[in-house]
Formats: C-alpha cells, structure tokens, sequence
C-alpha cells in the first residue's frame, strides 16, 4: 500500500508524456512554417535575381525583363521618412511615459499606445488616405510614411519606455548628485546607457515597416515609373509583391518571387543585426 | 569649561560659528573634541542632541528636520550640527533613517516621488530647504557618492570624472583636463588610470570605481561631501583604501559618511552621530558628540547598547 503511494502511477505518467509530446508537436510544427516559409521564398526567389532586376524600370507586358528600382527607392524613401518621424516622436513619447509621466497621464498613454500598436494595418492606411490624400489631392510618398509611421511610432514609444526604465535610477541619482539638470541627465546619462536597446528597438521597427502593404495601398498608391516627387505616386516593393503575385502573367509572377526574395533578406539582415546588437549590450 | 558650552541647538537663534565662518575659517586642533569628554551626564532627549563642539565652526546645521516617503515619516525632528572640514559618521540600525538623513542634505530625498521633507538645512547661511532654492545649485555644492560604484556606463574613466563639468558647461576645456586629473590625484586614483585614461570607467575594480565616483564627486569642487556607506559593497582592502582617502579629503572638504560598520565609524570620523528608529519605524537622532566620546563613553543608555554590540 505504501509503496502505491510513493511510485508515479501509470495513468499519470502518460498524461506526462502525452502533454510533453503534443508540446514538441507544437514546437516542431511552428518552427518548420518558419523555416519552410524562408526557404520556399529564397529558392523560389533566387532564381530570377539579376542585376537588372535591381537597376531597372519595370518594362512594359509583354517585354521581357526590366527590373523593380523604382520599387526599392521608393521602398527605402519612405520607411526612411517614416522612421525620422516616427523614432524622433516615439522616442520623445517614451522618455515622456519613463521619465516625467504621472499617475494618471502614464497609464492612459500607455494604453493608447498598445492599442495602436494593435490596430488593423488597412485602418491605419484609410487613415493616411483621409488624413493626406484627400486634402492633398494625390497619393504620395509623404502619406505613405506617414501611414508607415503611425504603425512604428507606438512600438518605438513602448520599446524605448520599457528600456529607459531598465537603467538603474543608481546611474540618475549620480547624474542628479552631480548638479546636472533633470534634461541634461536624461539626454546624457540616460539614453545613451539605454543605446543598444533603443537601437534594436530601432532596427526591428525598421524591419517591421518594410514589410508594410496595407498603410500603403491607399497612400502611396504604387508607380511603375520613377515618381517625380514626394508628393507624387510612389511605387514600393511590398506593392509590388501585391500587384505581380495577384496577376495572370509569369513574368510578373516571377518577379514576384525576386521582390520577396529580397524584402525577405532586407527584413532579415535588420533583425538579425538588432539581434546582435542586443547581445552585444547584454555583454557590456 | 566644554559643558557650559554645551548647547542644544534647538535653541539656537543664530547659527554657531557661523559669524567664525563668515570671517574666515577656524581651525582648532582636532584633539579639542576627544577632550570634551568632561560633559554632564543630562538625559538626552531624542529630539535634542547636544552639540558639544559649538565651538567649531558647522558646516551644515540641520534644525528640526522631518522627512517623509508619502505618508510615511522616516526621520523625526533631527537637529544637528555638522562641524566644518571634518567627518561626521551616521551610525545605528538598518530602518532607522541614516540614509534618509544623509540625502537630505544635499536634496536628493526629494528624487524618490512622494517624498518630503520639512525642519531647516542651513549651508553657509542659506537654508536650502527654503522655498525657491534650486535643488541643482545645492548638489553642485554638495557631493554626494553612493552605496555601490556607479559610473555612467557609457563614459571613459576621464569623461565620468568630467560629467559635472561637460554636462553643466561654462569651463573651458584646458581647464577641464586640469580639474580631471587634479580629482583623479585627489581621489587616489590617477597614479592606476593615468595611462587608459580612455577606458571605460566599469572596466575598473569595485574599489576603483569608488574612487572613481569620489572624483566625479570632487571635480565640481564641493563643500561637503555625502558618503552613503561607500565601502559596504567593496572588499576589506578596497574599504580601507577609501577610509584613508576620506581621511586625506577632511582637510579641504567637510565630510559626512553613513555606516553599518562601527569599526568604521570609529577608524575614520572624527564625530558620531547615533540615530535609532522608535515605534512605528520612525527614525531619530539619539545622540552626537565626537567620536572617541560616543564610543568610549556614551551618555544614552541606547547608544551604549547599541556600540557595544546589544542590537542592532
């Protein structure tokens, strides 16, 4: 009798096993679409790089060849606007929550930002349309990263609060005992103790609106040519991806795969980099 | 003679010594308070400490001070006379408002939200509790180093020692060069950095970056230094090697140092001053007088209990 209750009894040890089992299930299933997803875009991709694709106006159909520049530039044109704004606002904002927010104000901002940071992708892009477009009387580059923007703009304010807040008050109060101003401490001291964190914070909102399509389609419209302005058309490789992927041509398919191939490598080089960047932090 | 000196500075309308320190400053031999032993053995209340060493010139003159963290009080009523370019020790049990005390001094109490502090903290005549004194012009005057080492991780050994300096602005950059290697000697320090004076400062040993952080503290050329037990965090060594440079500082700086260790206390100050917190956590000065006094013969049974091992 005694003995019954010390050893683990059969059932329950095939629920351990059973629970155990279907976890590794779960975990090998979730990191093989990870991984099948990455391969299946780099093989299929690869394949239809070339220089020219990279250097290049689209031809018109029926043409063979003729590449996606436009795309790239207009690409990197408006995540780079997006980024200036929304970093230099977010930033602000989560020195404000880390720093100088009180009891009532900081929640209440707190929550706005994740909600935000929640919100349909194609809302925020509707929003650019009515906020831009319409008064401007032009889709542009400009709506297009401001749409951009409003994606990134709460993740940065979240991620730059939430690494200002893991300097130790310790290196604050030396700065304080020293006579240095509160803005002077936290321009000097503060943020920079919080570098790394805040630019892989960075890096990954960088990441995460280069893969953007929704904010874009109703703001930046797309263009196969070179747009002439910020303010006018402007052509970008996740709308490319869109158009080409959902056409009837192979050419088109094609070139499809080689955007995706490539917007895959750019997304992944900036987080693997603010991976690193991240360890490297973590060392110091 | 010293005991009809003996004053409560509660009752002090003006400040002692402060007309000495007004006209230049005084400086008695340091033996005079080791020789004030021959005090009368009054009760002492603990809101009212004797000052035996009215005679100095002080520093700091705390009056009547009250500290709290929101609701709750952490020091009560604590009047004290810290003397001019000498060390004052903190001694007494954990919780008993030492730390408070010492932060108050130079305004840093008031960093931690919710807390206040009332009573009057008089600095060379100016009372810098005073509505409208800037809390940052007080800190410039009064250096402040802390429990564990903490230079700003992101600065070489020379920019942590220049922080004050760049991050205020207003002193040229020769002279920043002139004042960082003047606190780098001053602190001990610049015979072991002088040549990786572009290293990082946390690449340093602990007893290091405490010295370190003792010549940030003197680059802006303060009055009084506040020492919230610096060496608890460092080695045996380490500790000692900054009790001596505390000890080389009292000549030009007035110095007030919290302490768990009493050795300490007793090895590196030259006044002592006990607090204990009552019921309801509330701290109090219990007695001050110089050290080998407080030590070899308190007037409080409490101070006695607590030097020679009781509690605490």
């Amino acid at each position: 009798m005694a003995a019954d209750h010390l050893t683990v009894s059969l059932s329950r040890r095939v629920t351990n096993g059973a629970m155990k089992a279907l976890c590794t299930v779960a975990a090998v299933f979730a990191s093989s679409m990870l991984l099948l997803l990455l391969g299946y875009v780099l093989v299929n991709g690869i394949r239809y790089v070339n220089w020219e694709f990279l250097t290049t106006l689209p031809k018109p159909l029926g043409e063979e060849g003729g590449g996606m520049a436009n795309a790239f530039v207009g690409s990197f044109i408006m995540v780079g606007l997006a980024s200036v704004w929304s970093i230099f606002v977010g930033i602000g904002t989560g020195v404000y929550l880390a720093e100088y927010a009180g009891q009532r104000t900081g929640p209440s901002i707190r929550f706005i930002a994740d909600v935000l940071t929640g919100m349909p992708s194609v809302v925020i892009g509707i929003f650019g349309y009515a906020m831009l477009v319409v008064p401007m009387g032009t889709f542009s580059a400009l709506a297009g990263a401001f749409s951009l923007g409003v994606i990134t703009l709460p993740i940065i304010a979240r991620t730059t609060e939430e690494n200002l807040r893991l300097v130790p008050r310790e290196l604050r109060e030396a700065s304080l005992a020293l006579g240095i101003q509160r803005w002077r401490t936290i321009v000097s001291i503060v943020v920079p103790t919080a570098g790394a964190g805040l630019t892989t914070g960075a890096m990954i909102v960088v990441a995460r609106a280069m893969g953007e399509t929704a904010p874009l389609i109703f703001t930046a419209l797309g263009n196969r040519f070179w747009a002439e302005s910020l303010t006018s058309p402007t052509a970008a490789l996740t709308l490319n991806i869109f158009q080409y992927a959902v056409s009837p041509y192979d050419q088109w398919h094609q070139q499809a795969w080689a955007a995706s191939f490539f917007l895959l490598a750019i997304v992944l080089v900036l987080n693997v980099g603010a991976r690193a960047l991240a360890g490297q932090a973590l060392r110091r | 003679m010293q005991a009809a000196n003996a004053i409560t500075s509660k009752s002090l309308g003006a400040l002692p010594g402060q007309a000495a320190l007004n006209s230049g400053r005084v400086d008695p031999a340091r033996r005079v308070a080791a020789s004030t032993e021959a005090i009368t053995q009054r009760p002492v209340t603990s809101a009212v400490a004797t000052v035996e060493a009215a005679n100095l010139p002080s520093a700091v003159s705390i009056q009547d001070l009250n500290a709290w963290y929101g609701q709750h009080l952490a020091i009560r009523d604590v009047t004290l006379e810290i003397p001019d370019r000498r060390i004052t020790a903190i001694i007494g049990p954990s919780g008993c408002g030492k730390t408070t005390l010492l932060r108050c001094i130079n305004r840093m109490h008031e960093v931690v939200p919710g807390a206040r502090a009332s009573g009057r903290v008089v600095v060379h005549g100016r009372d810098i509790l005073a509505p409208g004194v800037d809390p940052v012009a007080v800190r410039r005057r009064i250096g402040m180093v802390f429990q564990r080492p903490n230079p700003f991780p992101t600065m070489s050994i020379f920019d942590n020692v220049a922080a004050g300096l760049k991050l205020v602005g207003g002193v040229s950059r020769s002279e920043i060069q002139d004042r960082v290697e003047h606190s780098l000697k001053r602190a001990a320090l610049w015979d072991e950095v002088r040549d990786k004076l572009r290293q990082p400062g946390t690449a340093l040993s602990g007893g290091q970056q405490q010295r370190l952080c003792i010549a940030r503290a003197l680059a802006v050329n303060p009055e009084v230094l506040l020492l919230d037990e610096p060496a608890s965090a460092l080695d045996p060594i380490a500790s000692l090697r900054i009790e001596d440079l505390v000890r080389e500082l009292s000549a030009e700086v007035t110095s007030v140092i919290v302490t768990h260790n009493m050795q300490q206390a007793a090895r590196v100050s030259d006044y002592t001053a006990f607090m204990l917190a009552g019921e309801e956590r509330v701290g109090q000065l219990i007695e001050f007088g110089p050290t080998q006094r407080m030590f070899t013969n308190p007037t409080d049974p409490r101070t006695d209990a607590y030097i020679t091992g009781r509690f605490g």
